[in-house]
């Protein structure tokens, strides 16, 4: 077995597009149930509509990179605004029942054989990418030892880690001021809030366009950076990937979504990695045990008991204070 | 000029409630709650049938009645919180009919809850902190830039500080809310209410649970409050608190008002003493518990039995 190896794997995960994708929707799962309590189970539908945002805009209806860009950044905006009207006066799990079937209808939409001319069927789209690459301004690839990327990828990652960047920053300066105050204030009671005079509906429909639209930039970043769209990308699996990932690193803090989905695509590449090596042909598990198959399946197994036992001894996740979680509710 | 600020003084507050009459729902010289006709029924229980009410401005109020009576859900209706059945109703002569609460609590009418709703975390001072109205930071624009918000962030700390000093919770200021007791709690919703710098404020059970060396610095605030100017309608059981502070006393009885009056009066009254108050108006009420009302009972039939 190469230890290397398997460090190698996880660490390309770790740092990798995946990591930063689901960094960026975690970070917006984070507004909406980290700091506000909404239960968003469809943060796939507002990747998905970033990234087909920019997609459409370019290659069905030929609009400038740049709309395609600004695009992007609306269509999650105006998908906040459809769900967030009719659910966030009522109860909590209603935004949750409507998220995730909004979600997977969005899929359906996008695959779907009878618009297949807007949104390209199951193959989806590509072509749209051209400016984003054209724009790169390295030479070559970077090789840090145990781990290399191509010059394509070195120009995503750098984009994508900054746009991870900035989010934090906007998370931080948000979540300390006043504004943050109230969200975290209605996830604790929003009756309270409501008797001292703040619009509760309004703080929620704009936790939920924000979220939503850090969410459709992880979209936006997957498009630039596989340089196509596919509608099998954005599952509910998205959804609860990026849910695994916050937390994994703590909700309601600034850095735990993205400290959780490196942690997660580096957990899931390690155990894959060291999986595969351990089981099958000159692997030191019998195949009575463990077969091929079973080995490259086996990751989730471990990941998911991994982030129970987490849930049962550190419930906060790595960056959470204890403090908060030992208070009960009432 | 002086006419008229005697004329003024003569009519607000608790001076301005002598000689009122004392039929239910009498009329106030100068009420800053009007309400009519207010009916709210869940299924078939009508748990409030309230024909008129008026809330003299700048006095205390208290608003009394056995459990059930429907207390709660007419402060629940005033303040925007549950829509009645039919009814209209007015805050300084405005309605509130259909009034979001947020809007009701801009207005003036600030209220709290019968099972408190602290920001368990959150700390004390946050709680604080989130009463103040017109904060420039609770815009989405201008909260990333503190530099906008932070010297008004600066006034109202001070403002909370001071409030919580009121309330001798400034040793509790950074402890998450969620780890006070009880009857913290209720300090502190009563002081983040205050925060909101209301008109009108709304109790509802502020004494359940506070400690009894605390009860009295309390009754302290809240006399203060109306010294301030402020009106205040409350909801207790307490009867030493009722007597001891209100300037006036309504009576609800499953859903209606039944009588009101001053505090000496109400107690006094036959309509008050049968509807509520039975042999036990001298006991604190609170105090009544199942067992001793049971025994009272079996101790009269037993009586009965004898005379037989
Ligand atoms: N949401 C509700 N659903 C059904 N019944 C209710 C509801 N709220 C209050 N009630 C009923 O209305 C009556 C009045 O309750 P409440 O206003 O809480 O009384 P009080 O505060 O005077 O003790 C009670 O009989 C109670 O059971
Ligand atoms: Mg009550």
């Amino acid at each position: 077995m190469d230890i290397l190896d398997i460090l190698r794997a996880a660490l390309q995960q770790a740092l990798g597009p995946q990591a930063i994708v689901f960094a960026l929707a975690a970070i917006g799962l984070n507004i909406h149930f980290g700091y506000t309590g909404l239960l968003n189970f469809g943060q796939a539908g507002f990747v998905a509509v970033g990234a087909y945002g920019l997609a459409v805009s370019v290659v069905t209806f030929g609009a400038p990179f740049w709309l395609g860009i600004v695009m992007s950044l609306v269509a999650p905006l105006v998908l906040a605004v459809i769900l967030g009207v009719p659910t966030l006066r009522l109860r909590a799990d209603y935004l949750a029942i409507v998220t995730i079937a909004a979600a997977e209808v969005l899929r359906f939409v996008f695959g779907s054989v009878e618009m297949k001319d807007t949104f390209g069927g199951s193959n989806g789209l590509n072509g749209f990418a051209r400016p984003f690459q054209q724009a790169n301004p390295y030479s070559s690839g970077i090789d840090l030892g145990i781990i290399s990327f191509g010059r394509n990828d070195l120009w995503s990652l750098t984009v994508g880690w900054i746009l991870v960047a900035l989010c934090c920053v906007l998370v931080w300066a948000l979540m300390r001021s006043p504004w943050g105050r109230v969200l975290r204030s209605i996830r604790e009671d929003e009756d309270a809030v409501r008797s001292l005079g703040k619009n509760v509906f309004a703080y929620k429909m704009q936790a939920l366009a924000l979220g939503g639209v850090i969410g459709g930039l992880g979209g936006m970043f997957l498009a630039l950076k596989q340089a196509s769209v596919v509608p099998s990308d954005y599952s509910t699996l998205m959804t609860f990937y990026a849910f695994a990932a916050l937390l994994l690193g703590g909700a309601a803090r600034v850095m735990g979504p993205v400290i959780g989905s490196i942690l997660f695509w580096f957990l899931i590449a390690g155990l894959g990695s060291f999986f595969s090596q351990s089981a099958g042909e000159g692997g030191w598990i019998p195949s009575v045990i463990m077969t091929d198959t079973q080995a490259s399946v086996i990751r989730y197994i471990v990941l998911g008991l991994a982030i129970m036992l987490l849930m049962i001894f550190r419930p906060q996740g790595i960056f959470g204070d204890r403090r908060e979680i030992a208070i009960d509710g009432r | 000029m002086d006419a008229e600020m005697t004329e003024q003084t003569s009519t607000t507050g608790p001076a301005g409630l002598v000689g009122v009459s004392t039929e239910p729902g009498s009329k106030k010289p100068d009420p800053i709650v009007v309400a009519d006709n207010i009916t709210r029924t869940f299924g078939g229980l009508t748990a409030v049938d309230v024909d008129h009410v008026e809330i003299q401005r700048g006095a205390i109020t208290a608003l009394i009645g056995p459990n059930g009576a429907g207390k709660t859900t007419f402060f629940n209706l005033l303040t925007g919180f549950d829509q009645p059945n039919s009814g209209s109703w007015t805050l300084d002569g405005k309605s509130l009919k259909g009034v979001a609460p947020y809007k009701v609590a801009r207005l003036g009418m600030v209220r709290t809850f019968q099972l408190t709703k602290v920001l368990a975390k959150l700390t004390v001072i946050e709680n604080m902190r989130l009463g103040a109205t017109g904060q420039k930071g609770e815009r989405f624009w201008a909260a990333p830039f503190k530099f906008l918000w932070g010297k008004q962030e600066d006034e109202v700390t001070k403002k909370a500080d001071e409030l919580l000093a009121r309330f001798l919770l400034d040793k509790k200021r950074e402890d998450f809310a969620g780890s006070l007791s009880g009857g913290q709690r209720k300090l502190l919703e009563m002081a983040r209410a205050l925060m909101v710098d209301p008109e009108l404020v709304m109790l509802d059970e502020p004494m359940a649970g506070v400690n009894p060396a605390l009860k009295q610095s309390l009754l302290g605030h809240v006399k203060s409050l109306r010294d301030e100017g402020r009106t205040v309608l409350f909801v207790e059981h307490d009867m030493d608190m009722v007597r001891d502070i209100s300037d006036w006393v309504v009576v609800m009885a499953q859903g209606k008002i039944v009588a009101e009056g001053t505090p000496e009066s109400v107690m006094a009254d036959q309509r008050v003493i049968d509807a509520y108050l039975g042999a036990h108006h001298d006991t604190d009420l609170s105090e009544l518990d199942e067992e001793r009302l049971e025994a009272e009972v079996e101790a009269e039939i037993a009586q009965e039995e004898d005379a037989k």
